[in-house]
């Protein structure tokens, strides 16, 4: 298969968008402003992401539906009301993350939001779980457009009356352009936001208005500090299928009911990590200074003992210092804990910090 | 101050007496992106031609700053280590990288003129 592109990409290029290779799409990296003020248009006013190369996949079918997906997904799908949304994973038989993805109830089944790099290979797996009554899809005609910032809820709402109403993690359908379209109040940088999800030949209109509303292009570069800043993994780098939910300090997207009563892949595990901890967690790290601590670099503890690595890293822009999130070995995870980074073959001074670094807004 | 040479790593040198001022074109800073590290060597430190001298870090990768000449480090611009984020504003001017006390005057004769590195940028557009 050739290298794909999204709907927008015409658009992308006449915003003056650098174009890099992505799982399989040409994507923008940055537009004319560069990442930084991108980053903070976003943070203080609002910006529109394409993530079209992001899978949309429905699944539909009866009441063992809910049964079928809940054996690779830890949510508490039977109890999931219509139009609401959980952040969860796809889980294999050792319980390691095959993909990190947000799923909401619809009026007929599900839809699920995968990761462009992992979503052939996630339907392939979801798939061997589903039985003759089930249908799914992934559906390559519609596009995938982040609204994200605190300005986003004021400028949608002029056009698409309706949205400022929705809560954070909870969607509805609404009508635009003589068309019908989904939108729910979700988001990958910290901020309040939406992501909408329209038919490839309307979201040029979308697009067009937004931008005259003074809402700015963001590229991957900031989605990538945006989502740092705000302590969010980005499947591939942070999470992986060698890690799972609890080493990867996600164990409160297990939904409680499923931490009890177990029936999904790689429970025993889980449930024996749940209660004895694990070996190694994922951390917030703060660099001290200005250096900053790329994916890969080795975490020594104070007595230069290896006790771990770094999975992203980055200089946050709202927090104007370098940030970074990687995996230790537990007895070194309490907040606070000095810690040594090894950068081009020298030690530098960090820190085990919280996450995350930038405090969300979400509106609940 | 001599004229600016430049060298295919997009570096530039400008001698005055036998110190060369050593910074990073126009030209990398664009190509770079919004810079947030630098790291520059300290005075006393020797450095051969085209050799590992300074840091830079954009938002998006970490590169390498080569001397384009060899000679004694004599001073490390600290105002760029603690504000990188200038070298975007003027990279070849108040944002030079490094200053050194050179060996031999002749390895300038081997780097491209103004004229000749815009051709060079220009036919190597990354």
């Amino acid at each position: 298969m050739g290298v794909q592109k999204t709907a927008l990409y015409d658009l992308h290029k006449s915003l003056g968008a650098k174009f890099v290779p992505f799982a399989g799409y040409e994507m923008p990296i940055q537009y004319r402003d560069g990442i930084v003020k991108e980053h903070i248009s976003t943070r203080t006013h609002a910006g529109f992401f394409d993530v079209s190369h992001m899978g949309q996949f429905f699944l539909e079918g009866d009441e063992s539906l809910v049964e079928a997906l809940e054996k690779i997904i830890p949510s508490d799908l039977k109890s999931l009301q219509l139009n609401h949304s959980k952040y969860s994973f796809l889980l294999n038989d050792n319980g390691g993350i095959i993909d990190d993805l947000i799923i909401t109830k619809t009026n007929k089944g599900f839809c699920i939001i995968l990761n462009a790099a992992c979503k052939e290979n996630d339907i392939k797996h979801i798939s061997k779980f589903l039985g003759k009554n089930h249908s799914y899809f992934l559906n390559n005609d519609l596009s995938l457009i982040a609204l994200q910032g605190p300005k986003s809820v004021e400028i949608l709402e002029k056009l698409i009356p309706g949205v400022s109403e929705l809560k954070f993690m909870t969607g509805n359908n609404f009508s635009y352009d003589s068309e019908s379209l989904y939108i729910t109040r979700s988001g990958y940088t910290g901020e309040d936001g939406f992501e909408i999800s329209i038919s490839n030949k309307k979201v040029k209109n979308l697009i067009d208005f937004l931008i005259k509303n003074g809402v700015k292009p963001i590229g991957l570069g900031a989605r990538d500090t945006l989502r740092l800043e705000a302590g969010l993994c980005l499947y591939g780098h942070d999470l992986n299928e060698k890690i799972n939910p609890v080493e990867a300090n996600l164990k409160w997207a297990i939904a409680k009911k499923r931490k009890e009563a177990g029936g999904f892949n790689g429970w025993s595990k889980i449930k024996n990590l749940l209660t004895n901890g694990s070996e190694k967690i994922r951390v917030g790290i703060k660099p001290e200074g200005k250096v900053i601590a790329r994916e890969n670099t080795k975490i020594y503890s104070y007595n230069g003992e290896e006790i771990g690595f770094v999975t992203s890293g980055t200089f946050g822009p709202s927090v104007n210092r370098p940030v970074a999130m990687g995996y230790i070995k537990s007895e070194f995870s309490e907040i606070g804990t000095s810690i040594q980074l090894e950068i081009r073959g020298k030690k530098y001074e960090g820190k085990v910090s919280e996450l995350p670094f930038y405090k969300k807004s979400y509106v609940k | 101050m001599s004229e600016k040479k430049f060298s295919k790593k997009h570096e530039w040198v400008s001698l005055e007496g036998d110190i060369a001022t050593v910074g990073i074109t126009k030209h990398a800073t664009e190509m770079l992106g919004d810079i947030v590290f630098v790291e520059v060597p300290d005075a006393g430190k020797s450095i051969e031609k085209e050799g590992q001298a300074a840091v830079v870090e954009s938002t998006k990768a970490a590169s390498d700053v080569y001397s384009p000449i060899s000679g004694e480090v004599t001073e490390g611009n600290k105002a760029i280590a603690d504000d990188p984020g200038s070298v975007n504003g003027d990279p070849e001017g108040a944002s030079w990288f490094f200053k050194l006390k050179i060996k031999n005057k002749a390895e300038l004769d081997s780097l491209m003129s103004k004229d000749e590195y815009d051709k060079f940028c220009k036919e190597n557009p990354n």
